[in-house]
């Protein structure tokens, strides 16, 4: 295993994942910032055996469960542990750890690898999770990140996101490639790749498929890909400009934004892109249309009071007028997104010439900040909630990031090169 | 140190950066000068359109911050497109509105919409017909300058006049 952590005299960790063992499509380096105080200490001991693989698992456990900004790693120094019988607990808990993982690994005769592995509560001596996960040798990254995901929902209560999946667009010179890779950043594949521009990538609830809005001809088109055949088809392609795509939460209908009929406006196209049907009704600017997680209502941002404000009209469609304005603090409030719960909403807020992430509760209507950057944009929850995950701009240069839902825990993940931006968080793996 | 380690580590990765992932410094062209969209040799395109004494070789269209509406010292150009468009009935222009690149990805896609909407309206107003035109947006995706500056945001607010074959 090769990690190396630094500690600046602010807590500023940065973390190096693994230059040696995947350097070549991951590459990410992950600055986290902050943390809550109330963050559960962790030792993971690295694995039996582990060393004889070509990926560390615990490498990948240590480094989702630290990202969550729900833990802190604790020094696991010493000899692996295979047994719960050979836990000096004594030991555990003069180190500091609240929890302690140990495991091991076998090469199975058939190539596969077996990982097993124990999580224990330090203060109780007692086991709380006995588990074995079995995976083809090149899946072992897939391992770790299932492994990190049933410690954090033992630990925490809460469902788990390593193992989800993250869409973003990355600009290298004059190329555009549309990016599927893993949550951490990993294992990075591309969708497309083109010469002109792709923005507002949207995953369908299924995780199957991404609508998303090429330039390939001159103007804005809004595209549905399938993943695992790459087929595409345009499912919309007006006269004017399409774009801003959103799934219903069915998956059978997308929200568009055409300037077909005058302005740019909100319609309803069925997933082929048959059976068109306006939705919204204004004079100017109604666009990034975001729908609720019943799938009654859609949050959308439109100029239609002189700013462009977030505003939410139920699905059946709205006259001029009858939409709700959800926003009033400040001259610009756009890119509304649903929480997966549908209490409360993401938006980028402008603060004079800062454009950051912002939250708001839909039934207290309280705003708070959650960064302090300047140029963020395209904030997407995470499908639990617990983070969001937006584009931001380091020294001229596009990057992702990821802040905790009560803003005290943000990273920075930054491919290798180019510009990334547009990101969108996948859904839960249909089968855990 | 943040920084320090940053570029150790961009440095390794780009030690190691295999045939799959080449690493391409971040980009930093100069601003592209204003290059009108390039005239491919479409044989059936009119000469006069690309005639640099003409005042139909001129397709650009630019506003001040936060505006749509088409300034007095563009009227000529666009009153001379429309008459262009009445008098070649079978001629089509692409309206391409684009914004500079401050705030959402979308709303400035919307934003240019308007600037190309305003163009196609003073068109059609001149007596070009609506379906001669087809007015779109790039908002924020084709910037024209690539800084980040006044200067260049003022070159990016503008529409763009293309015919068909261009």
């Amino acid at each position: 295993m090769l990690k190396r952590f630094r500690q600046s005299s602010r807590h500023a960790l940065i973390f190096l994942l693994w230059l040696v063992s995947t350097p070549l499509q991951a590459a990410l380096d992950i600055e986290i910032f902050g943390g809550g105080a109330t963050q559960i200490p962790i030792a993971i001991v690295p694995f039996a055996d582990e060393e004889k693989l070509k990926q560390s698992v615990t490498a990948v456990v240590a480094a989702d469960l630290q990202r969550s900004g729900l833990f802190r790693l604790v020094d696991s120094s010493g000899p692996a542990l295979r047994d719960p019988r050979q836990i000096v607990y004594p030991d555990w808990k003069n180190r500091g750890a609240a929890a302690l993982v140990i495991g091991s690994t076998v090469i199975l005769p058939d190539g596969r690898v077996e990982v097993g592995f124990h999580l224990m509560d330090v203060a109780k001596q007692v086991q709380l999770i006995d588990h074995i996960v079995i995976v083809p040798a090149d899946r072992l990254r897939a391992a770790a990140h299932q492994i990190a995901d049933i410690i954090y929902e033992r630990l925490t209560g809460d469902v788990g996101v390593f193992s989800t999946r993250i869409a973003y667009v990355v600009k290298q010179g004059n190329k555009y490639a549309l990016q599927v890779a893993d949550a951490d950043g990993f294992n990075a594949q591309s969708i497309i790749e083109y010469s002109e521009p792709i923005i507002s990538p949207a995953w369908s609830p299924d995780g199957t498929q991404i609508a998303y809005v090429s330039f390939e001809n001159k103007k804005p088109v809004v595209y549905v890909q399938t993943l695992a055949t790459r087929a595409r088809k345009a499912v919309a392609n007006f006269k004017g400009s399409n774009s801003a795509p959103a799934w219903s939460p069915d998956g059978k209908k997308l929200a568009v934004v055409l300037s077909l009929q005058g302005g740019s406006q909100i319609f309803l196209v069925n997933a082929d892109g048959s059976g068109l049907q306006r939705l919204s009704q204004s004079s100017g600017i109604d666009t990034e249309p975001n729908f609720s997680p019943d799938g009654q209502s859609i949050i959308f941002t439109s100029d239609r009071g002189g700013s462009p404000q977030i505003y939410r009209m139920p699905v059946t469609g709205a006259a001029s007028g009858t939409a709700e304005r959800l926003t009033f603090e400040g001259s610009y409030n756009v890119s509304p997104q649903h929480s997966r719960d549908g209490k409360s909403f993401v938006f980028i807020h402008r603060t004079g010439t800062r454009f950051n992430v912002a939250v708001q509760d839909l039934a207290t209507r309280q705003v708070q900040l959650l960064t302090d950057s300047r140029f963020d944009e395209s904030p997407s929850p995470a499908p639990n909630d617990r983070m969001i995950l937006y584009a931001t701009e380091v020294k001229g240069r596009g990057i992702l990031a990821v802040v905790s839902s009560d803003g005290k825990t943000r990273q920075e993940l930054s491919m290798q090169a180019g510009d990334v931006r547009e990101p969108a968080w996948g859904p839960l793996p249909r089968v855990r | 140190m943040k920084k320090v380690i940053s570029v150790l580590l961009i440095g390794l990765l780009s030690a190691c950066a295999s045939q799959t992932t080449q690493p391409t410094a971040v980009e930093e062209r100069p601003a592209a000068q204003a290059a009108a969209p390039a005239a491919a040799a479409d044989p059936n395109l009119n000469p006069i359109l690309t005639d640099p004494n003409n005042i139909l070789s001129k397709r650009s269209v630019y506003y001040d911050y936060d505006s749509f509406v088409v300034k007095n010292e563009y009227r000529p150009l666009v009153q001379a497109h429309a008459q262009y468009l009445r008098d070649n009935a079978g001629a089509r222009v692409l309206l391409q509105g684009n914004t500079d690149e401050r705030g959402s990805r979308e709303y400035n896609l919307a934003l240019g919409q308007k600037r190309a909407d305003s163009v196609k309206n003073a068109m059609t107003l001149s007596g070009a017909k609506d379906s001669q035109i087809e007015a779109v947006s790039l908002g924020e995706e084709k910037p024209r300058a690539t800084g980040h500056d006044e200067a260049s945001w003022a070159e990016n607010r503008r529409t763009d006049i293309r015919y068909q074959g261009e």
